[in-house]
């Protein structure tokens, strides 16, 4: 099948605003009569809604917890990037957008990250607007930091909760459509298929998790905006509901996949603590601006970190990179945690940590806090007691978070972190207007492949969300919806609804009386456990392989024993959970295809077999820099196509941090 | 921190939905280690079940990192249980000992029926923010950000009000079911910032009108709420959204 990026022509700074001049235009008498869905709520999906709504258009939207409010948004800690240059330190669209490409390891689209660049002020200024409540200075102004090693600063942020006060701006918005009558809001409800008419996406198929039912819906368009599928792995800083099903439905009725296997694992989560184990918690990367990593130098060591001697303590980013340090990239980072873990002198009961030390952080802000006082004769324990509470105002909730998971009080001993699951590049392919492969069906958000290549920047991701619900898609839907003015609203009860409510139906019926003996859960762990071990840090073709067969056989067990309790005419979260789980599985063989076929090291994906001498990642230029576009052709089966990647402007070279 | 074991007997709400009656059953669980939360207890009791081929206890969760307001348990007779400032989610089991009952509810308040066993329906907080939790500005009507500058003191207040995660657990802690904290703590976030000054009026009267249609109680200054509160959302905005409700009250009908 061919596939068009539809880059517009033109210099890269003239792309978006000429493409913009010339878009086609919905007037509004049409746009009363145009429908659109909108699944999932989280910061992509409910700043679309919410401008879509404004707009005039009819909006449904759906949501799988009990509020829109509740989506996994909320809980990104550290801030959201914007070209502002507030702080006068030479950061511009040009910069934001360099530093985006470098930072994707050069496999992101150019055109693409440029747009981002270039919204990515008004995000903040609308978000000013509608009362999220940014952290400020003295004067009245917004506060930046920086953030993952940028040399500029550059980041707003609402304490560690920006995530959150974003969401909350972009939800009063939606609440507002709501209230207005533009939108209407499915909360508990599921998307289990699009409905396609005329090889277009004309509706979906929704199950009411209240009571079970199945629901059509129509839309003229349909705008998946569902997030990551980061939960693959069992353990993730994802949501316990954060799931690929939406984007999988939508892969198998045509939408390519892009660059599945782009995980990004990130370097500071709390470490598993047993088999029990649910969910990570992620502790924000603004640590490592404090905090020394470090393990002891000898293996299997048994003393307590606080009583193991400084020339006892092995300060490997410090002793690997020392340019960068502790501030090295998310990707880098995690790697040198594993390896020292896999060597044997990882810390804590499971031997799967490495300690993030704040001991010297405390002592030398103590003492900038001792000269402040003029109190240069002050005993170091003085300067402690100073210093911890500089820390306590900088670091005082991800402490406390830390304490209540753990039981251990960090201002003493060292954090025992490992990296964990947190962000997945890759998803839905689509094209500069966000539109996938399949007509009239949009992804925004973590659920297309997006504008990060194969490594995030940190406080990228609410920008890309925020900034393709806001600012990309009430442009280029319309192009779209344009030539849908003539397009009546389809019944329901045209055969297509039938059908597809069918094959839902029937599959949920397939699963509920398997009644074998195994729960949800236990296959879910396992595929966890091959995806991480195989597919996770680093891969290699051997384990890949292996991996392969080993999903296959899971699929096989899973469909012949899985055990689900209660009915499907009521409320089932353990049904739900078994439909996500399924998709899961077939995702994670895609996965492990796609990190198969992709021999070279780049960003957060590290194969084995390409690295240089130093046992650093080797990107392959030559044979890989394209985006991987699988398209489905049946179970198990898939064909790659490939989306060449040109760049103009910022000319690929070697990441180093050494 | 040391380890321990622990054997515990449940007694949980079991309400198969809406519109049956609920009673509380009690389940025994063996060694639950102190490091897991509260909620990957309910996991393991639910594996053990689903195994024993009965129906495993519902109840809502999804960030498990104290965020997203979802998880929402009366335990032991304290909203969100035994710890301050703490949800559901990030209580861990060394709050408890070897050989301890515990008592687990759903949210008790008229405005949040019962769904199923541990399960509220809440969408009441979503009508109310309906009513008037936002500022009336479409995508692309913003000036720039700095272009108003906001007193720290005010945008520090407004954000510790804005950080209400919409639990709900201030209505299951009062005697009254009453949803002041929550509604309060909107109304102050936006009556805080100059961004809000425009609908400032309209804003309480009608988010204060939606509550009360809501079916949610009255307050009588117990604090409850704000002992509860997992956010520590302060009972001052009470406080202020009475005097904003008293003064739009008296605008509105000059």
């Amino acid at each position: 099948m061919a596939f068009d990026a539809k880059i517009p022509n033109g210099e890269m700074n003239e792309k978006w605003s000429d493409y913009k001049g010339h878009v086609k235009l919905v007037n509004p008498a049409n746009k009363r009569k145009l429908e659109v869905i909108v699944v999932g709520t989280g910061l992509a999906g409910a700043s679309a809604a919410a401008s879509l709504g404004e707009m005039g258009y009819k909006v449904k939207a759906f949501c799988f917890q009990d509020s829109p409010r509740r989506a996994h948004s909320i809980a990104a800690q550290g801030g959201i990037n914007a070209a502002k240059n507030y702080q006068n330190d030479g950061d511009s669209v040009f910069r934001l957008f360099y530093d985006t490409v470098k930072g994707g390891d050069y496999r992101a689209r150019e055109a693409n990250v440029h747009r981002l660049a270039e919204v990515s002020n008004a995000i903040i200024d609308q978000c000013v607007a509608q009362g999220v409540p940014f952290a400020r200075e003295y004067g009245g102004l917004l506060s930046n930091r920086s953030f993952g090693g940028t040399q500029v600063q550059r980041t707003f942020y609402a304490a560690g909760q920006t995530g959150q006060q974003l969401l909350l701006g972009a939800y009063s918005a939606l609440e507002r459509q709501i209230a207005l009558g533009n939108v209407t809001m499915y909360s508990r409800h599921e998307m289990l298929d699009v409905v396609m008419i005329d090889d277009k996406a004309r509706g979906i198929i929704a199950r009411n998790l209240v009571n079970g039912e199945l629901e059509k819906h129509f839309g003229h368009a349909v705008l998946l905006c569902t997030g990551g599928y980061g939960n693959v792995f069992y353990l993730s800083t994802n949501a316990m509901g954060s799931n690929v099903t939406a984007a999988w439905k939508a892969h198998k009725k045509g939408a390519f996949f892009g660059n599945p296997c782009f995980t990004q694992i990130h370097p500071t989560c709390i470490p598993m603590s047993g088999e029990y184990q649910s969910k990570l918690t992620l502790m924000s990367e603004s640590l490592r601006n404090d905090g020394r990593i470090w393990v002891p130098k000898k293996k299997d060591e048994n003393r307590k970190a606080i009583d193991i001697p400084e020339e006892e303590r092995d300060y490997y980013l410090e002793r690997r990179y020392p340019a960068f340090g502790n501030l090295v990239p998310r990707d880098v980072a995690s790697r040198a945690a594993k390896e020292r873990c896999d060597e044997g002198y990882g810390v804590g009961t499971t031997k799967l940590a490495v300690y993030l030390d704040f001991k010297d952080a405390i002592v030398r802000y103590g003492k900038i806090e001792q000269g402040k006082q003029g109190d240069t004769e002050a005993s170091e324990a003085d300067a402690v007691k100073l210093g911890k509470a500089v820390i306590e105002e900088k670091y005082g909730n991800l402490f406390e978070m830390y304490e209540k998971i753990t039981g251990e009080n960090p201002y003493e001993m060292p954090m025992r972190i490992y990296p964990a699951v947190h962000y997945t590049m890759g998803g839905l392919w689509v094209d500069y207007e966000l539109q996938t492969t399949v007509k009239g069906l949009y992804a925004l958000g973590e659920a297309n492949f997006s504008d990060h290549g194969a490594n995030r920047l940190g406080a990228s991701a609410l920008m890309q969300g925020l900034a393709d619900g806001y600012f990309v898609i009430p442009y280029t839907l319309g192009n779209f919806l344009a030539d849908e003015i003539r397009t009546a609203a389809i019944s329901t009860d045209h055969p297509a609804f039938a059908e597809t409510e069918k094959a839902v139906s029937d599959r949920i019926n397939t699963l509920m009386n398997i009644k074998g003996k195994q729960t949800v859960e236990s296959f879910h762990k396992r595929l966890g456990k091959i995806m991480w071990e195989k597919c996770g840090m680093a891969r290699n073709a051997k384990g890949l392989q292996e991996a392969i067969i080993e999903i296959q056989e899971l699929k096989k067990e899973f469909w012949s024993d899985v055990r689900i309790p209660g009915d499907v005419n009521n409320m089932n979260p353990e049904l739900d959970k078994a439909g996500r789980v399924a998709d899961f599985i077939e995702l994670g063989e895609l996965m492990c295809k796609d990190a198969l076929s992709r021999n070279e090291s780049c960003g957060g994906h590290f194969r084995e077999e390409s690295q240089t001498e130093e046992g650093e990642a080797k990107r392959d230029d030559e044979n890989f820099s394209f985006v991987s576009a699988w398209e489905y052709k049946g179970e198990s089966d898939w064909q790659l196509n490939k989306e060449p990647l040109e760049f103009e402007i910022v000319k690929p070279t070697q990441r180093s941090y050494k | 921190m040391e380890h321990y074991n622990m054997n515990l007997t449940l007694k949980v709400w079991r309400q198969k939905n809406n519109q049956a009656a609920g009673t509380l059953e009690s389940y025994q669980v063996k060694d639950i280690s102190s490091e897991m939360s509260f909620l990957e207890m309910f996991d393991v009791l639910n594996e053990q079940l689903i195994v024993a081929g009965d129906d495993p206890i519902a109840f809502d969760h999804d960030c498990r990192e104290g965020i997203c307001g979802q998880c929402s348990m009366h335990i032991n007779g304290r909203a969100h249980g035994p710890w301050t400032k703490n949800t559901t989610c990030q209580l861990h089991m060394r709050a408890f000992n070897d050989g301890d009952t515990i008592v687990v509810e759903p949210w008790r308040s008229k405005a949040f029926p019962v769904i199923k066993d541990l399960i509220v329906d809440r969408s009441a907080f979503d009508r109310v923010i309906q009513a008037g939790g936002f500022i009336s500005v479409n995508t692309g009507n913003a000036i720039d950000a700095n272009s108003l500058p906001i007193d720290k003191k005010d945008a520090d207040n407004s954000f510790m009000a804005a950080s209400c995660i919409g639990c709900g657990a201030c209505v299951a802690a009062c005697v009254n079911s009453s949803a002041m904290l929550f509604v309060s703590a909107k109304v102050s976030q936006l009556a805080l910032l100059p961004q809000g000054a425009p609908e400032r009026e309209s804003r309480v009267l009608n988010m204060v009108a939606q509550m009360d249609k809501e079916s949610f109680g009255n307050c009588s200054n117990t604090y409850a709420c704000e002992a509860e509160c997992p956010k520590g959302i302060s009972v001052a905005n009470i406080a202020r959204m009475n005097r904003e409700y008293l003064s739009a009250g008296l605008s509105s009908e000059a």
